[in-house]
């Protein structure tokens, strides 16, 4: 980092001709260390978390090792400590609510996107993105009171009727589950997806769809087969980026879930997600072992969200460079 | 608006600061068992000592024994007792002991809702055990329509509620199934929080009552006064004796009379499955968790007296929400043990 | 017209509409929320929800002053910490910073923005909880701070970018100092959106309750200065709503009007400051 004290500041090229001593004085050199400072403190903090994390699960990792993610027994009473119920149910709440949220979130991008006239456009994106603001525990609050109720007397015996012959589809209609945790992270992650896939459609440069149109497809083959396949990079993005949300998710699952450390292959069934277990049991767990189970399991879950978001960024800043390239020439 | 909310902020800070010598606060967490009879006394004692207000979280009985281990909170409370290995934790870590103060006595209950059914079902401590090991599955299971001949339970599956977190209600539930199933002890065993083998997670004696109110078929434990105050029916059990006994204040009296002559010192006592014919059998004591050595005087003085007025006065108001009031034998116990508190 | 082009108009007809379709169910979601909230919280909502404290368990009335005097209390101070931190952070990125430097500050900024909440508690709890062995405001205002730095860093920094270097340039021609620059010309050419970042990230954090469960706690009572326990919207919320009691529910539901109606003004707020904006691009 010492480094960068050389480096021509980027914003300002007139800066870097004054010597030190005339920086100081007029309080350049100050303003920049107490600024640095601060930009400072943020890596600090990141790392500081990084490393209590990593520290405060040591002892798992040392009893346990890789078989923390394999065996699927959580028994505080006899020090026994596995992952895997937590890890399935994170991991299957998030795929029920990418299976409902994809086709749906990318609908709306591209009626956004491609059909709807700028101003109704600006006008339901201004509503998807308060939407994006509402927090979880209203969501949790809904899911209790409107979504359970109703997967238990009409959705899950619906369900139960028709496809009952399937697998995922037995077992007692509870109401929480893995279904319903699935459906309200769905609502939850929506607004992700289309704020996201708009931006990246409409980032697809003007010309590509008039190649299109002009060749004589019609208006959705050109959408569907030029503009969408162009976007697909970014659009994957944001299914990353509504990926690691639904999987950090905390509040709202835990109160539809069912809080119970299950493998089933019904998603009717009650489960449990690693960020539940870690709001429900953090206050208590009494052990050094049990606690730092539950640090590991916000490692786990660190980890996870961290490497999504990177991929999902790194793939929406591709498209969007692709298309403003694409665009110059 | 820049100096609007500068008001603002300027207005919160001053009453932020201004607060701070208004009242001793003083923290406690743990049980959700006691926490009604908690929550009635605290806001009590604050009444009649406008200086002194003490703040219960109900976090469940683990997290109690967790927390003022950790030094977190003031006090803790929990329904089951803490084990000797938790006591030398605490010892290890603050140089000193803790003290068990039991406060009142409660039952925990087996409640369900059963479409159709009104009347109260029995049951025997077998049909118990096996509902909660999933192996009863069906309510019209002949482990459980023997025991109720007359009242026509559907074929539906049981649906079984339990607590999420670590409990002291499931402490004194698994308690008493440890002692009349021997499958039981071998394969879940007792202890705050257990290993499930079936069942929903619900957090806190509330979040159970919710949750079996809510869901058709289901079978729940909670503190008698939670399936009281929510109006939810709940079954008699079969105690030691062969009687099938419904919890009420003077069953669990019962209960606490014979373990009263046998208080043991520190007070950790287990009153589950007693063989008193009209004990109702899942009976416990519920204790506060007071560390023996204070470091500010004002606070220990507060709580040595809000203990005394607990044991004197905050008895009557026991009745009154479904909690059992102390035998005589045990409150005299405890007004000495008080001295211990330094 | 050819049946096979027939076919292809209708089509794209037919899956243009049900993506209009999506757009449709994904806003009517909104208005559905909205709706339910203030039917279900506008008839729970009185003035005693504003004044007075939580009742004892089981009994009915009280309401949730304290609450809101906690989330209040938890948010300045979230805002005290997380501001400053993020926005001369921004300024250092960029204004001063080398590439590199920049580089490491943005990417530890994405990754904390990417932490989920519930870890945030876990760091909180044991970094100021357990040493200074306290529930406290403090602990939840720093939790929540933290989760403020990154979105204020990251579009402060990008509105700070988005000023013409003409603006810069023609400062220091004058004669002014980097700082003096920065301080009256730079800044106060991005204001709005600077003040815009901000509000959304106190928006943002305004609802979030699984960093609050271990760090801010509970309280039933009012909670004095800064080093005790408080109670919040969001906590009380979900406390609330997963208990048995009827008047709770219709507590969580006003409280859920009142956070909602909150966090949905702020943004509205902050959307309409950017809008009539100047030369401020959106992010």
């Amino acid at each position: 980092m010492t480094s960068t004290t050389t480096t021509v500041p980027s914003a300002g090229p007139v800066a870097g001709s004054r010597s030190f001593l005339s920086r100081l004085r007029e309080g350049d050199e100050i303003a920049r260390v107490i600024t640095f400072l601060f930009a400072a403190s943020v890596v600090l903090v990141t790392l500081l978390l990084v490393f209590e994390l990593w520290q405060g699960s040591v002892l798992p990792r040392h009893k346990f090792g890789f078989n923390f993610f394999r065996t699927s027994v959580w028994d505080p009473i006899f020090d026994q400590f596995g992952a895997l119920p937590f890890i399935f149910g994170t991991t299957v709440t998030a795929g029920v609510a990418l299976l409902i949220a994809v086709p749906l979130g990318i609908g709306a991008a591209i009626f956004l996107a491609e059909l709807a006239p700028a101003r109704l456009s600006d006008t339901l994106e201004f509503f998807i993105d308060l939407l994006a603001a509402v927090p979880s525990v209203i969501y949790g609050l809904l899911g209790v009171f409107i979504v359970v109720p109703l997967m238990r007397e009409y959705i899950q015996p619906g369900l139960k009727n028709t496809l009952g012959f399937l697998p995922l589809f037995q077992g007692p209609a509870y109401g929480v589950g893995f279904l319903t945790a699935g459906v309200v992270l769905a609502i939850m992650v929506i607004p992700y997806i289309i704020s996201v896939s708009r931006e990246v459609l409409l980032s697809v440069p003007r010309d590509q769809r008039e190649a299109a149109l002009s060749l004589g497809a019609t208006r959705w083959e050109s959408t569907w087969k030029v503009v969408v396949p162009f976007a697909r990079t970014g659009i994957f993005g944001s299914i990353f980026l509504a990926l690691a949300r639904a999987l950090g998710e905390t509040m709202a699952v835990t109160m539809v879930i069912g809080n119970t450390p299950t493998i089933s292959a019904s998603l009717f069934s009650p489960g449990y997600s690693i960020a539940a277990v870690i709001a429900n049991e953090f206050t208590e767990a009494t052990g050094d072992l049990y606690l730092q189970s539950l640090i590991e399991l916000g490692l786990v879950l660190f980890l996870l969200t961290f490497i999504l978001n990177g991929l999902a960024r790194l793939l929406i800043l591709l498209t969007s460079q692709r298309g403003s390239e694409m665009s110059h020439v | 608006m820049k100096r609007i909310a500068g008001i603002l902020l300027v207005a919160l800070a001053l009453a932020g600061i201004l607060w701070a010598d208004t009242a001793l606060s003083i923290n406690g967490a743990g049980a959700t068992f006691p926490y009604p009879m908690y929550s009635k006394w605290f806001d009590e004692y604050h009444r009649k000592n406008p200086n002194i207000q003490i703040n219960y979280q109900s976090i469940g009985s683990g997290g109690g024994i967790k927390q003022v281990t950790e030094g977190t909170v003031d006090f803790g409370a929990t329904d089951g007792p803490m084990n000797d290995e938790q006591l030398k934790a605490f010892q290890e870590k603050h140089g000193s002991g803790i003290l068990h103060f039991p406060t009142v006595l409660g039952a925990v209950v087996p409640t369900y809702n059963i479409p159709g059914v009104e009347a109260s079902l029995n049951f025997t401590p077998e049909a118990l055990a096996g509902i909660f090991l999933g192996k009863i599955t069906k309510w019209n299971d002949p482990a459980i329509t023997d025991a109720n001949k007359g009242i026509k339970l559907p074929a539906n599956e049981i649906v079984v509620v339990h607590r999420a977190e670590s409990s002291g209600t499931t402490y004194v539930w698994t308690d008493y199934l440890s002692k009349v199933s021997d499958e039981w002890k071998t394969k879940v065993g007792k202890g705050a929080a257990v290993n499930w083998p079936v069942g929903l997670g619900a957090k806190g004696n509330e979040a159970v009552t919710g949750t079996v109110k809510n869901t058709p078929n289901s079978v729940g434990y909670v503190e008698l006064i939670y399936a009281e105050a929510n109006k939810i029916p709940y079954g008699s059990v079969k105690n030691a004796a062969g009687v099938f006994v419904k919890a009420s204040l003077a069953a669990v009296s019962a209960a606490a009379a014979d373990a009263a002559k046998e208080m043991p010192e520190d007070f950790r006592v287990s009153i589950t499955n007693v063989p008193g014919k009209s004990a109702y059998p899942i009976s416990s004591f519920t204790w506060l968790l007071i560390p023996e050595k204070f470091s500010d005087a004002a606070k220990r003085d507060a709580i040595k007296g809000f203990v005394k007025w607990m044991l004197a006065d905050g008895q009557t108001y026991a009745e009154n929400l479904s909690y059992a009031k102390l035998p005589k034998e045990v409150v005299a116990m405890e007004l000495k043990a008080i001295e211990k508190i330094q | 017209m050819s049946a096979r082009l027939r076919w292809r108009k209708f089509v794209s007809g037919f899956m243009l509409t049900m993506t209009g379709v999506c757009a449709v169910v994904a806003v009517s979601v909104l208005f559905f929320i909205l709706g339910y909230l203030v039917f279900h919280g506008g008839t729970s909502i009185s003035w005693s929800f504003f004044t007075r404290l939580p009742a004892p368990v089981g009994e009915a009335g009280g309401g949730m002053a304290n609450a809101i005097v906690g989330s209040a209390k938890l948010l300045m101070l979230a805002s005290l910490f997380g501001v400053p931190i993020g926005f001369f952070g921004a300024i250092y990125l960029a204004e001063f910073s080398g590439s590199t430097t920049a580089f490491i500050v943005r990417y530890a900024a994405d990754l904390l923005n990417g932490v989920p909440s519930i870890v945030i508690g876990i760091f909180a709890y044991s970094l100021v909880v357990l040493p200074f062995k306290h529930f406290s405001t403090l602990a939840g205002g720093f939790a929540l701070g933290l989760m403020m730095i990154p979105i204020t860093l990251r579009s402060t920094e990008e509105f700070l970018r988005a000023v013409p270097n003409a603006l810069r340039e023609a400062a220091m021609a004058l004669g002014a100092s980097k700082w003096k620059t920065i301080a009256t010309v730079i800044v106060p050419a991005a204001y709005r959106g600077i003040l815009t970042a901000i509000l959304l990230a106190f928006a943002r954090v305004a609802g979030e309750t699984a960093p609050l469960l271990f760090t801010a706690f509970g309280n039933r009572f009012w909670s004095p200065g800064w080093n005790q326990p408080t109670a919040s919207l969001p906590v009380m919320i979900f406390t609330y709503a997963i208990a048995p009691y009827e008047d709770w529910h219709r507590q969580a539901w006003a409280a859920g009007l009142v956070l909602l109606g909150l966090i949905l003004a702020i943004n509205i707020v902050a959307r309409a400051i950017l809008s009539r904006g100047i030369a401020v691009p959106r992010s």
